[in-house]
């Protein structure tokens, strides 16, 4: 299986709130807010790890989740937000400007 | 307000996050607005460290929306560069507000490039003569509508906005029609803000009652004239615990020059980032916590008013006629144009008119034993 790579896209707009993302898609100005396992997605995405090791060292460690399972889940996930234009995926490391990840307290 | 932005808001306001910020970087313009209520002389703005820094605070604070407003945002020659990184290493959703002349094709392709949500651009007037005479520029409106068409034509979400004064009264429609046209937005805001200094001048450059009204019974603006309307019912419980708007509880704004106040039309000072951290004045200042501790309950005259549960009163107008717990007459005026019930403070005002009549006959009585002396 290739490996799958993913970035934030450029154009949207992020900022933490209370352990979530609330993620504004630069096409059309839809609100999006991200749960804690998508979060943690987001925050990792910085186009050169790819998704099987964030999940395995961001997700798996902090929920007791099968890798297996928790991989299938985050594609799933990593191609949706891509549908929104929220997310970049690749097959191949995303080389991209450096970005903030949008946290706050 | 989207039903997510408003979960959001209100999850903001309970964990007393600064969700949306207006900054205005510049008090200079390059047009003159006659209804303007700023003093366009530079008094020693922020520079491009300062204005960095207060982003990278506002960001670690959790403000999200960033209003970026002036005076003229284009004329600081390091625009680019602080929009740049508020939105590159920052990531708000910037929106933009401006009149757009200096833009022209690349800097409009720069601003969609840096994914700025929106572009509002102040039109007061389809006709030339009328803009023009407004912002008191000859040529400002055709430079302005040639910006448009250029956000435009990079997919940009534009705003036209239009100050309703008695000079532009009769070329709103045609404003509409003219956003329509570009495939644009508009909005329509009747209210003129006193001046910084605290003249109210300007206030006279305003629509009278009868073109309010006019403009509150235009299905095309207000959708269902009799609901828009009607008299609301009286105000429960709820209603007079609820906060008066989001100013100081998930807004607020900073000036060119570093004061963060409750809202740009709510000018309390309230502390200085370039003395203090922002998230210290957003937490602790004591003029934003009064603020904040305002329920509609608190409010004096408004509590008795017929309207109070669906007026638009304006803490911060209120706050420039003397009280921010007090009445906004701009708001009265809105709310009489609607619904042809005078608030409680026009009331209030009627009575002491009548009460100073008496004073005059009273002065005429002594006038008049003096001479029969």
């Amino acid at each position: 299986m290739s490996k799958l790579y993913v970035a934030r896209s450029l154009r949207v707009a992020a900022r933490g709130l209370d352990g979530e993302m609330m993620i504004m898609s630069g096409r059309d100005s839809t609100l999006f807010t991200l749960n804690r396992t998508a979060t943690i997605l987001w925050q990792a995405a910085d186009g050169i790890t790819p998704l099987d090791e964030i999940v395995q060292q961001q997700i798996c460690v902090k929920f007791e989740v099968e890798p297996t399972v928790a991989l299938q889940d985050a594609e799933s996930l990593a191609r949706q937000l891509a549908g929104h234009e929220i997310l970049q995926i690749s097959d191949q490391p995303i080389q991209q400007p450096t970005l903030a990840a949008g946290e706050s307290r | 307000m989207s039903g997510l932005l408003e979960e959001m808001t209100e999850k903001a306001r309970k964990l007393n996050i600064p969700l949306s910020v207006q900054v205005d970087l510049t008090y200079r313009c390059n047009e003159r607005c006659v209804h303007c209520y700023l003093d366009h002389d530079d008094h020693g703005e922020m520079s491009t460290a300062e204005i960095k820094h207060l982003l990278d605070q506002m960001a670690e604070a959790g403000v999200f929306i960033l209003t970026l407003s002036g005076g003229e945002i284009f004329l600081r020659k390091d625009f680019f560069e602080i929009l740049e990184h508020a939105r590159r290493k920052l990531m708000f959703c910037v929106k933009l507000k401006t009149n757009a002349i200096m833009i022209r094709e690349p800097e409009a392709a720069r601003i969609r490039d840096l994914g700025v949500e929106s572009i509002q651009i102040s039109i007061y007037s389809h006709r030339p003569e009328v803009h023009d005479g407004i912002t008191l520029v000859p040529g400002s409106l055709k430079r302005s509508l040639d910006a448009v068409r250029f956000l435009k034509s990079q997919g940009l979400r534009v705003i036209l906005a239009n100050v309703l004064m008695a000079q532009n009264m009769q070329d709103y429609q045609d404003v509409r029609s003219l956003a329509a046209e570009l495939g644009v937005e508009s909005t329509l805001d009747p209210t003129i803000t006193p001046m910084m200094d605290g003249n109210r001048s300007v206030l006279d450059l305003g629509i009278d009652r009868s073109a309010l009204r006019q403009v509150f019974r235009d299905p095309a603006l207000v959708g269902n004239v009799e609901e828009f309307c009607a008299i609301a019912a009286p105000a429960d419980d709820s209603t007079l615990e609820s906060l008066p708007c989001s100013a100081s509880h998930t807004t607020c704004y900073v000036s060119p020059y570093g004061d963060v106040f409750p809202c740009v039309q709510f000018p309390l000072p309230t502390g200085n980032v370039r003395k203090q951290k922002f998230i210290d004045i957003w937490r602790y200042s004591d003029q934003m916590n009064e603020v904040r501790s305002i329920r509609m309950k608190d409010l004096t005259t408004c509590t008795s008013c017929t309207h109070v549960s669906s007026c638009s009163r304006c803490p911060g107008l209120a706050f420039m006629e003397g009280n921010m717990r007090g009445p906004s007459s701009q708001d009265c005026e809105r709310s009489f144009a609607k619904t042809g019930v005078p608030s409680a403070n026009m009331l209030a005002k009627k009575r002491l008119a009548e009460n100073l009549v008496q004073i005059r006959t009273l002065s005429s009585v002594v006038g008049a034993a003096g001479a029969m002396a």
